[in-house]
């Protein structure tokens, strides 16, 4: 676990880049993580499955892959590989302030 | 930072479900670690990006020790396409998806999918029996210069 900064404020991630305490992140942080993971300028479309990504955590206590994502939001599995060329659930994620999604499929 | 793998080719070269879902599987977590990901299919393997039969692969219910089920059990007709349903059932609980839309999705997430040009002709297939989302019959020379840099998993 590191802490480090974001935004001007102190956060925990894990070893991977993920947040320890989802409490921790707020909206303002997303771009400065989205531009280190190499994801770029956020578009409205990325927001969407940001913010879907946070609800997720938020209501059921676990993030989703990737399939469960593209049902969940409805973007197209392509098309949220083309936003998250590195790995959409996981990348979204991580620029959410939640942690790793858990699951093979 | 520990090293990474950044690429993998994955052959799948049987063709009961068995066989060939844990390639997939694979395959499609890699992808969505962010790692470049090839499927290249072999032999029975074949039947998994084949038009018609890809529809009906079925769990070896012979020769399985693993099922836990006697051999000649498992022969009887039928016995098959009951425990292939049965196991459907259970993958569709945990939200796995069937093997043609499985096989769309993988596609859909950049991965490639390559027919191997040897088992095609040995099975007198073409192109067109093949799912579109194949995007080459390729040699095994051109397997090998597609998995340079990678990491390549038999299974």
């Amino acid at each position: 676990m590191t802490t480090v900064t974001v935004s001007g404020a102190a956060v925990e991630l894990d070893e991977a880049g993920f947040f320890q305490h989802p409490e921790q992140w707020q909206e303002a942080m997303a771009p400065e993580i989205a531009g280190r993971e190499g994801v770029g300028e956020l578009s409205e479309r990325h927001w969407q499955i940001i913010r879907f990504m946070r609800q997720e955590y938020l209501t059921h206590g676990g993030a989703p892959s990737v399939r469960g994502l593209s049902k969940g939001s409805g973007v197209p599995i392509k098309e949220l590989y083309q936003l998250f060329p590195k790995g959409p659930a996981k990348l979204a994620a991580k620029i959410a302030g939640v942690p790793k999604p858990v699951g093979c499929i | 930072m520990p090293q990474t793998i950044e690429k993998v080719s994955i052959v799948i070269s049987k063709g009961s479900l068995d066989g060939i879902y844990p390639g997939l599987i694979l395959a499609n977590g890699a992808r969505a670690e962010g790692i470049d990901a090839d499927l290249f299919f072999t032999f029975f393997g074949l039947d998994a990006i084949h038009r018609r039969r890809q529809q009906h692969i079925k769990l070896a219910t012979v020769g399985n020790p693993g099922l836990h089920l006697a051999t000649w059990l498992g022969g009887i007709p039928g016995i098959s396409s009951a425990m292939t349903r049965y196991m459907g059932r259970r993958m569709q609980k945990l939200d796995i998806p069937p093997l043609p839309e499985f096989i769309e999705m993988i596609a859909d997430t950049g991965a490639g999918l390559y027919a191997c040009l040897a088992s095609v002709d040995l099975f007198g297939l073409d192109r067109r029996d093949l799912i579109e989302q194949v995007q080459g019959i390729i040699t095994v020379g051109e397997f090998f210069q597609r998995s340079a840099g990678g990491e390549i998993i038999f299974t």
